[in-house]
């Protein structure tokens, strides 16, 4: 008790005292995790639309084995990744490896079928009512569409935060392909795991403490913006 | 020409018939009521005609071009119409949002949207509302928004299904009032789908029976409500004295029909033997305690089986040999001391007995 105690401390004076490794693993975990949520919602939604609104055969085939990927594991990902742009991989050349854009890039497979999974499953939950009315007023196949996702925007605004929570807090990804160098690739989670590693368990619990603190910051945030 | 021509129109569902060959012309500015009871098809039929679905069988033309399968015919035809669902969907947004979607649509300047929106809001008694959000709405509320979205573009064709279903009577006098507005003003073409018959027969000019999946009997308010053309039309618009029997007599168009041993006259081109039924209204049957020298053809001596109160009505169901159903106001039932079991006569014109061929 007292070790968490001690921890909940260290991780409010890193906080106050702007502790330069903290921010900047912060700062890092933050902006990977930002920029590859925001370029798979760019990708999932479009995706997801096109795969609710169209019919095709395969149709829930297709929809259960993007639920499938959900669990997959984060060190899978940071495997493949790892296996395609590592020196010796087939994308080696591209020198991306142990670099934000390799992590960005694992993130990216990471929480796309959970955020894919969840436009679908939002678009799903909006009353068919709505774009048969819309067709009825005249709206054409891509109007009515966009009025269905503006239906859904609550929905698929969670599934994006879903999304950046699941990118922001994993590890496996982040150390196998972004090698852990303290103010390249080093995020918090990936900064946990050396601190442990080494021994220093109350600062990696401060660590932690600062991530969840984050984390809650910025779903408060989001929430907000979708009740406004 | 007619503005929407459907033939042999056919609909299914996971493999049962739910609309079997209909053929329908509704002109331009017509209004047209489809009635017929709960699941006759009357929703299937609105939606295959607002292009909302594609027919199983048959073509639909809308001024005269074939819009039953082209995707870019189908839009520019539904551009030309409205269509108000029985429980409409609004849109998460204002009132003024919901009813402005029409014309964003259709690319309408902002100027000409507000223009449009306010001047129809006014009309349906919305504009006070413009502003609260849509789905706080009570359901005549909403059903006067969902007509306000579809007026809004000046639809050639409205169509409403059941638009006053489940509404108050306060809601449904508003809603029939805005009805009868647009359908004075405006000259649009409507076509109207209720089980309320009244409605029907005070609102639209011709009206369509449907009764299970199959159109039988288009006409007049009038010819349908006075000439069924079939035992199911005649039942579902009240014609509650359905008295099957065969013609025995002729004289020129004057008929007496035999009916379990009575006979009746009416009003008939059917010929001597033809199996019959012939249809007469409740309204048409007048009660007195004695027999009365009048014009009426008809006068049965019967006692009285049974007597319900309606509103201010009574419905007095009299046995003569054949049960024979009535309709007085409750004050002249009152007046003639009408009872259970007392002997009255019946009596009505041979004018107003409606005679069809009876088949088997």
């Amino acid at each position: 008790m007292d070790e968490l105690w001690h921890a909940f401390v260290k991780a409010i004076h890193l906080i106050v005292s702007l502790d330069p490794e903290v921010m900047d693993a912060a700062r890092i975990s933050l902006t990977i995790a930002a920029i590859s949520c925001s370029i798979t919602a760019l990708l999932c939604l479009p995706l997801g639309s096109l795969i609710h609104f169209r019919r095709f055969p395969g149709k829930r085939l297709l929809t259960s084995a993007i639920q499938t990927l959900f669990s997959l594991p984060t060190v899978s990902i940071g495997l493949l990744v790892f296996v395609i742009f590592s020196r010796a991989g087939p994308l080696g050349g591209l020198g991306i490896f142990l670099t934000p854009t390799a992590m960005v890039l694992g993130q990216i497979i990471l929480i796309s079928p959970v955020m894919l999974g969840l436009i679908i499953s939002a678009l799903s939950g909006v009353d068919k009512a709505v774009s048969e009315t819309a067709t009825s007023l005249g709206a054409s196949r891509f109007q009515a569409s966009l009025i269905t996702i503006r239906e859904a925007r609550f929905a698929i605004m969670a599934a994006v935060i879903m999304g950046f929570g699941r990118a922001f807090a994993e590890v496996g990804v982040a150390n196998m392909v972004g090698g852990n160098f303290a103010g390249y690739t080093r995020t918090i989670t990936t900064d946990m795991m050396l601190q442990t590693q080494m021994g220093n368990t109350e600062l990696a619990m401060a660590l932690g403490i600062i991530l969840i603190l984050i984390a809650l910051i910025i779903n408060v945030v989001l929430n907000r913006l979708q009740q406004r | 020409m007619s503005l929407i021509e459907a033939t042999n129109l056919g609909q299914k569902y996971d493999g049962r018939h739910v609309l079997k060959d209909i053929d329908l012309r509704i002109n331009k500015g017509e209004v047209f009521a489809l009635i017929g009871p709960t699941g006759a098809g009357k929703t299937t039929l609105l939606r295959l005609l607002d292009l909302l679905d594609a027919p199983a069988s048959g073509r639909i033309f809308f001024d005269g071009v074939d819009v039953t399968r082209s995707g870019r015919h189908r839009l520019e035809a539904r551009r030309r119409m409205s269509y108000v669902q029985q429980k409409p969907a609004v849109f998460s947004m204002n009132v003024y949002g919901n009813v402005a979607c029409g014309l964003k649509w259709r690319h309408e300047k902002k100027e000409v949207i507000r223009h449009k929106v306010d001047s129809v809001l006014e009309m349906v008694g919305m504009a006070d509302y413009k502003n609260r959000d849509a789905k706080t709405l009570s359901g005549g509320e909403t059903q006067r928004v969902a007509i306000a979205r579809a007026l809004v573009t000046e639809p050639e064709v409205l169509l409403l299904d059941e638009p006053t279903a489940n509404l108050d009577p306060v809601s449904v006098s508003r809603i029939e009032d805005v009805l009868e507005k647009i359908i004075a003003e405006q000259k649009t073409t409507l076509i109207m789908a209720t089980h309320d018959m009244p409605q029907g027969q005070r609102l639209a000019g011709k009206i369509g029976v449907l009764i299970n999946g199959q159109l039988l009997q288009v006409g007049s308010p009038n010819d349908v409500f006075c000439s069924p053309q079939s035992k199911e039309v005649a039942e579902f618009v009240g014609v509650e004295n359905i008295l099957a029997g065969v013609i025995v007599e002729k004289d020129d168009d004057l008929t007496v029909i035999s009916i379990n041993g009575n006979t009746i006259q009416a009003i008939s081109d059917c010929a001597i033997g033809q199996k019959v039924y012939a249809f007469a209204r409740p309204e048409d049957i007048t009660f007195a305690l004695a027999k009365e020298a009048g014009s009426a053809r008809n006068v049965f001596e019967g006692s009285i089986s049974k007597m319900i109160a309606v509103g201010p009505l009574a419905r007095i169901e009299l046995d003569c040999g054949f049960p024979l159903l009535g309709v007085l106001t409750t004050r002249s039932a009152q007046e003639l001391q009408l009872t259970i079991g007392r002997h009255v006569y019946a009596s009505f014109k041979a004018t107003a007995v409606h005679v069809i061929k009876r088949r088997g």
